[in-house]
């Protein structure tokens, strides 16, 4: 199995990464690659460090020693929105989602992470784009002030382009749509966030970190609180999601979805890792039979 | 594609379902006789000077000096609600960008000031504005990153740190105060515009004595901020501004970056107040430093959020209240303050969200109720 | 700028300093203490201060004691200051009370954002400063001169005198008191345990609402012993008193670290000593200018506060 990993392509690489706080050592030397195209699972009792490992990952906590590197690069130190930039998104495990935005705008907030427009641009609208004559506004009124309206703008944009700051509002949107789309809720775009239901919203913050481009989606525990069926159909939508191109970090306690879907699983306790490999040399692995499923029997 | 763009048209038809009253009904008019609207209220507001209706005329004060006043107050509100309504941050000396951008324009403008230069209005001004947001990003640079509760303080320092300057140093004239303060034009008005009341052809078109040139200029300003703001904050600006004022951490881990939009939204918020300053004492032609007490800057912000934070109509509704009451009504005089002040609690009791809400605080605030009322 | 001056005067610059900062540490503790426990700048503060500076000479011109009347003998002017600090902070901790009832309770049922709070707290500074600006019709109110001034010791070339020595240690008496009675007793760990977490603290049978009343009134009543303070140091009340007295005593407290009290007496005192400093280098008018550069420096490095933020938990 090493071997035909050799070959594969490094995303993330964490390396001999220890957080204390204050006395306490929350990771413990802990080492792991993620490669490109691959669900890696991270999965320890309660108090591991999987969450903490996770915040280091994407720049909420820092490692007081170690290093940890995405596509080569450094990511310790760098800012969290930085880091977003890179290619990480991730969820979190109690949902945070903008309430009083609407589900589409909360996909779109994420898209911006990628826009260039910002206040001058949005302000004045300078940067000009050529654009195809299929995309210049459309003349749908048929007659009166409005189709006028319609028609100068529609001619402004012959021969001025459309500005940058329009051109990527008008694909946000579509890209937010089809990400909604996606996970399932894009009947539910236009319903604040608040109000939507709660297996909506734990896939309204996939879409919404999807939403970033990232080439690393990490997942906390996105099952919490799903039923089997619904259990199910996040599952398949992992799976979309790797087939996307994405790949993705999982921590999850429901052993059931960990050992279907992921690729590799790592094996954390008490912050230090204790086993890594395929779901099935984790299960039959003595160690972590003891320290993480308890009953040997149970296990799985 | 289509299936994508027709439900895009249902997530909007949607957001509007979420709206309630007046404005529904308002957005759901045809386009035309929307802007015919706004066109006709637009050719009211600039021939208010020359109208005469009875009622809300000033009985002691010019009628047109009043308006202009409101028209000052209400770019102030509109640049104070890119701070407070839009990014969220309460700024309590607000009052000391109006005063910084004053003051540039008494200080390079004026043939007076202990300034050898003299530079045009149309200079001037623009540089006002370049060094109120100056000192808006000076000031905002290490306080930003502070929680918002401190920024309250910090910034209500800001504020009597440049008064206390204005009134001290030997730049500003202290109390004496700087004259000759420029204004836009030493034109007369051309002689095809007087058919409006109260134009001719032999008063300048900016003076202290005949005020509807400034009142016509302020007023278009205020038109083209508003505009502004509004572009703003339907961008991605705006979504970044509310989604910190959501949550600032989840923002910053969606790839928000939270300090750099704070930071623009002071930025803005410090240029508007530079250029409201520069604009009403252009028509004063006098400064001193009367007139920037943190009192006025602490009204500021009451009005900003009695008139609806996060509303533009709404914080234009609440400037002009606080600048036309106290003139219209002067026989209270005494005891406006108090009627003010009253007013304020009242308010804040039977109507949190403003005269004239934002869609989501009112929305919000319903939410927070509804919580309240379930933990009780 | 006058290095030398700060230099020659350094000490009696630091008592005039101790002594106006034992009044900014008496009033930021009615800050620090609302905002300890309710998360709430209560702007209303400075008025319930002012309240307590109008209501001492009331008392006293009652007593028979007006402008220009002579002191009665030391005991007198003791049990004067006592009767003026009984009923100026019976008076101020009322007025914190009414403002906490009429302002704030109806808001608290509502969970309302901070923002409201603040304009609530606003309208109430505003009304309150203003009815008793009508009252008064706008005029400074004397009292009479019950200390006079005395030299009592010369500590390294500065004289320091009775005033300052009374202002200075019965604040600090006072402060001492609070401090134990918050630490020490039973409805002292009720006002830590809302503080913490309300919720929690409701659960456990605390009666939240009693706790907020009891520090309004302990606040208050604190303004209210720095009113007669301020009035025995000053002699000279007026409506707008409040204001920027109050804005100092909010910058002592977040100086401190706001919700904890012994940071605002370390505030209150180094906002005092500082600013007189300031005051010395670069003239009488800088000093406010001083305080808040103060506040800003100490706010980069320290971004809670000298002493952090104790009372309540720790945010952010």
């Amino acid at each position: 199995m090493s071997e035909q990993l050799a070959e594969r392509e490094p995303l993330l690489e964490v390396d001999d990464v220890t957080i204390k706080f204050g006395g306490v050592v929350a990771l413990n030397g802990v080492d792991f690659t993620l490669y490109k195209g691959e669900i890696l699972g991270l999965i320890g009792p309660n108090g591991a460090g999987k969450t903490t490992c996770f915040n280091t990952i994407t720049g909420v906590a820092r490692p007081t020693t170690g290093t940890i590197r995405f596509r080569g690069e450094k990511v310790v130190g760098k800012k969290r929105f930085q880091i977003t930039r890179m290619g990480i998104a991730r969820t979190f495990q109690n949902i945070r989602l903008f309430p009083e935005m609407t589900a589409l705008e909360n996909v779109l907030v994420g898209a911006d992470a990628r826009h260039k427009t910002s206040v001058v641009g949005a302000l004045f609208r300078l940067y000009r784009v050529r654009v195809k004559p299929e995309e210049l506004t459309e003349v749908t009124a048929t007659g009166g002030m409005t189709r006028l309206a319609q028609q100068l703008s529609r001619t402004g944009q012959r021969f001025f382009g459309l500005s940058r700051h329009i051109l990527e509002e008008r694909a946000a949107r579509a890209k937010g749509m089809e990400l909604l789309q996606l996970v399932g809720i894009e009947g539910r775009a236009g319903e604040l966030a608040r109000n939507l239901a709660y297996g909506e919203q734990r896939r309204l913050e996939i879409a919404r970190a999807l939403a970033t481009e990232p080439h690393l989606l990490c997942l906390d525990e996105p099952a919490a609180g799903f039923n089997p069926a619904e259990k199910e159909s996040l599952l398949a939508l992992i799976r979309k999601i790797r087939d996307t191109g994405v790949s993705i970090l999982l921590i999850e306690h429901d052993m059931r979805l960990v050992m279907g879907v992921t690729d590799r699983i790592v094996v954390l306790e008490f912050g230090k890792k204790i086993a890594e490999g395929s779901p099935s040399e984790v299960r039959d692995n003595p160690a972590v039979i003891a320290a993480y499923l308890g009953v040997p029997t149970d296990a799985a | 594609m289509s299936t994508i763009m027709s439900s895009l048209r249902r997530a909007d038809e949607g957001r509007a379902r979420a709206m309630t009253g007046l404005r529904s009904r308002w957005s759901s008019l045809p386009r035309a006789w929307r802007i015919g609207a706004i066109g006709a209220f637009m050719v009211l507001l600039y021939s208010l000077p020359g109208l005469n209706i009875p009622l809300i005329k000033t009985p002691d004060t010019d009628f047109t000096s009043v308006l202009f006043l409101c028209a000052v107050y209400v770019l102030v509100a509109v640049g104070l609600n890119v701070v407070i309504g839009l990014a969220g941050l309460l700024d309590l000396g607000y009052i000391g960008f109006y005063a910084v951008g004053a003051y540039t324009v008494a200080i390079l403008g004026s043939p007076n000031s202990p300034v050898v230069v003299k530079f045009p209005w149309i200079v001037c001004v623009p540089i006002a504005i370049a060094v109120a947001m100056l000192s808006g990003v000076l000031l905002g640079w290490p306080t930003l990153r502070l929680r918002g509760d401190y920024l309250a303080i910090v910034t209500l320092g800001f504020g009597e740190i440049i008064r206390v300057f204005a009134l001290n140093s030997n730049i500003t004239n202290g109390n004496r105060g700087i004259n000759g303060v420029p204004v836009p034009s030493e034109a007369n008005w051309p002689s095809w515009m007087t058919w409006f009341p109260y134009v001719s052809s032999e008063k300048q078109i900016f003076s202290v004595s005949n005020v509807i040139g400034f009142y016509w200029l302020a007023l278009t300003l205020v038109v083209l901020c508003i505009l502004g703001v509004r572009r703003l904050e339907r961008s991605r600006v705006g979504r970044s501004w509310l989604a910190i004022r959501e949550d600032e951490e989840a923002a910053e881990v969606m790839g928000v970056p939270t300090f750099k939009y704070k930071l623009w939204a002071f930025a803005i918020g410090a240029a508007l107040g530079g250029l409201s300053g520069a604009l009403f004492f252009s028509k004063q032609t006098f400064i001193n430093a009367q007139g920037f007490d943190l009192f006025t800057s602490i009204l500021w912000v009451a009005a900003v959020v009695i008139g609806g934070a996060g509303n533009q109509l709404g914080v234009a509704v609440g400037a002009i209240l606080l600048a036309y009451l106290p003139e219209r009504f002067r026989e209270f005089a005494d005891y406006r303050l108090l009627i003010f002040g009253v007013a304020l609690i009242v308010m804040t009791i039977f109507r949190p969200q403003g005269l004239l809400p934002s869609r989501r605080r009112s929305v919000e605030l319903e939410d927070r109720a509804k919580e309240a009322s379930v933990v009780e | 700028m006058n290095f030398q001056f700060l230099g020659d005067h350094f000490v009696s610059l630091t008592v005039t300093g101790l002594t106006q900062g034992a009044i900014y540490a008496l009033v930021a503790l009615g800050y620090t203490l609302v905002y300890g426990v309710l998360r709430l700048i209560n702007f209303a503060h400075s008025e319930v201060f002012m309240i307590g500076t109008f209501v001492t000479t009331i008392i006293w011109a009652g007593l028979g004691f007006s402008v220009g009347d002579a002191a009665p003998g030391t005991l007198g002017v003791i049990g004067l200051i006592v009767i003026a600090m009984i009923a100026a902070g019976a008076a101020s901790g009322a007025t914190a009370l009414v403002v906490e009832r009429v302002a704030y309770r109806p808001l608290r049922k509502r969970n309302a954002p901070s923002l409201i709070f603040l304009i609530s707290a606003i309208g109430a500074s505003v009304a309150l400063s203003e009815a008793v600006g009508a009252l008064t019709d706008r005029q400074p109110r004397g009292m009479p001169t019950l200390v006079v001034p005395k030299v009592q010791f010369s500590f390294l070339g500065a004289d320091v005198t009775n005033l300052q020595l009374g202002i200075f240690f019965s604040a600090l008496a006072m402060m001492i008191g609070l401090d134990i009675f918050i630490n020490r007793t039973r409805l002292g760990r009720g006002v830590r345990a809302v503080a913490q977490n309300p919720d929690v603290a409701a659960l456990m049978g605390v009666n939240k609402d009693r706790i907020i009343m009891l520090i309004f009134i302990l606040g208050g009543a604190m303004a209210g012993a720095a009113a007669v303070l301020y009035d025995i140091k000053v002699g000279l009340t007026t409506y707008s008193v409040g204001f920027l007295l109050g804005i100092k005593a909010f910058t002592a407290a977040v100086l401190g670290g706001i919700g904890n009290l012994r940071g605002a007496l370390l505030g209150g005192l180094l906002l005092g000593v500082v600013e007189n400093y300031g005051a010395g280098v670069f003239g009488n008018q800088w000093m406010d200018v001083v305080a808040f550069m103060m506040l800003v420096v100490v706010l980069l490095f320290r971004p809670t506060g000298l002493l952090g933020e104790s009372l309540g938990r720790a945010r952010a």
